[in-house]
């Protein structure tokens, strides 16, 4: 059972950056993965009096706070407009309402879960960490780095021009996905991000005139077999390496042909 | 640490500790329909409305509320009442163990969305596990209780 000391709702970023130095404290988002381990936390810190919980549509980007949750996410319209609903069917099946009301954007990316729908599909768009010390960085990258003791403040969603879909298996409705797949057309490359491996999301990109657009059904079936043998799948108990990559390459197929449609 | 909060518009001024979680607080102060039945964030027994929005009181910390309103069904309970001997009317449900959960969450949907389509009503019963029904029920009971509400207004 979660056991906490102290709770601290802080009053600046400076102040929560300075306090989760301390190994046994930590940030709380939605809080719910943090619930279920038994650790023992020194201070809990809440950042929801810093006004993060917004998100911003400028001319050429989306800015999402950290504490941003992801029911906003899911009924944002210039979002969902921008990514053709890809986001709204990203989050639509985490668990229930009541979930989606409080588990956040930042707490869903700081822990670059193996099984997480959010880092899937916002590794296919053009988007950056902005992190408190570190500053700004692409979440490709920060997707790849180590959880440090640094804090996100805001997901940043450059709005280059995209074509995209997001497409995930699940065994039942609101289950953790067996897979997760999101897939992307932006500046004349395709981009398959596949997540839930049961690794977290990896990204395979298109080579150059690898698709020409003159046969959309058959390069999706082979850009989805391409993508497939690029990644390595592991096994759990919701499927087998060998059933994952079969899937995989299906999921990048539809999606690819699904974000097609909006060219 | 003394926490001051809104519970189904009254004052609160009560004593809780760092890691008290909400559900724990209300029902220490008489809300039962609270109930925590997975606790691991994943069956919507336990919501509760914090500031107008269904969230699970199971994973909320008490000290996130200081200052905001909480309501549970027992600060809902014309409407509860209302919506609650209509589904039974209609047989919605049958054990009824996940019922305060789900009579929370119809009505978040009710004021979010007066008009749900069929896709629209079963996402949101996603989030309240009901183990008898694969929730033919509660969505036949609902769209029966729209319809209801809409012909009375159209006699009104």
């Amino acid at each position: 059972m979660l056991q906490i000391k102290q709770y601290v709702k802080v009053t600046s970023l400076d102040e929560a950056y300075e306090l989760n130095q301390k190994k046994n404290n930590v940030i709380i988002g939605g809080m719910h993965w943090l619930k279920m381990s038994s650790k023992s936390v020194g201070t809990a810190i809440d950042l929801s009096g810093l006004g993060l919980d917004e998100i911003v549509e400028t001319d050429d980007a989306f800015e999402i706070g950290c504490m941003v949750s992801l029911r906003q996410l899911e009924k944002h319209e210039g979002l969902n407009y921008y990514t053709s609903g890809a986001v709204r069917d990203a989050v639509k099946d985490i668990v229930g309402i009541q979930f989606r009301n409080t588990a956040t954007i930042g707490g869903s990316i700081f822990g670059r879960y193996g099984f997480s729908d959010v880092l899937t599909v916002f590794m296919a768009m053009d988007t950056y960490v902005v992190c408190h010390k570190a500053g700004e960085i692409s979440l490709r990258e920060y997707a790849g780095k180590k959880a440090d003791r640094d804090i996100i403040v805001k997901i940043v969603v450059r709005k280059r021009p995209v074509q995209m879909a997001y497409v995930a298996q699940r065994h039942a409705r609101t289950d953790f996905p067996t897979l997760t797949c999101a897939v992307s057309y932006m500046d004349g490359t395709w981009n398959a991000v596949v997540g839930a491996r049961p690794l977290k999301a990896e990204i395979v990109s298109s080579d150059k005139n690898m698709i020409s657009g003159e046969d959309p059904v058959t390069e999706a079936e082979d850009f989805g077999a391409y993508v497939a043998g690029k990644l390595t799948f592991g096994s759990n108990m919701r499927g087998s390496a060998e059933y994952r990559k079969q899937i995989a390459a299906v999921l990048v197929r539809r999606a690819m042909l699904a974000a097609g449609k909006d060219a | 640490m003394e926490l001051k909060f809104i519970l189904n518009g009254k004052k609160i001024v009560t004593e809780i500790e760092a890691d008290s979680l909400l559900i724990d607080v209300v029902r220490d102060l008489g809300c039962l329909s609270v109930k925590r039945g997975c606790e691991s964030s994943n069956c919507g027994l336990c919501t509760v409305f914090v500031n107008e929005k269904p969230v699970l009181s199971c994973s909320v910390l008490a000290a996130r509320v200081e200052g905001q309103n909480v309501t549970t069904l027992e600060g809902l309970q014309e409407e509860a009442a209302d919506f609650g001997a209509f589904i039974a009317d209609q047989g919605a449900e049958q054990c009824g163990f996940c019922n305060p959960g789900f009579i929370m969450n119809a009505i978040a949907m009710f004021r979010e969305n007066p008009h749900p389509d069929d896709e629209e009503i079963l996402a949101y019963l996603s989030g309240n596990l009901c183990r008898c029904s694969g929730y033919e029920g509660q969505l036949r009971g609902i769209k029966a209780y729209l319809e209801f509400k809409d012909s009375q207004k159209g006699e009104a």
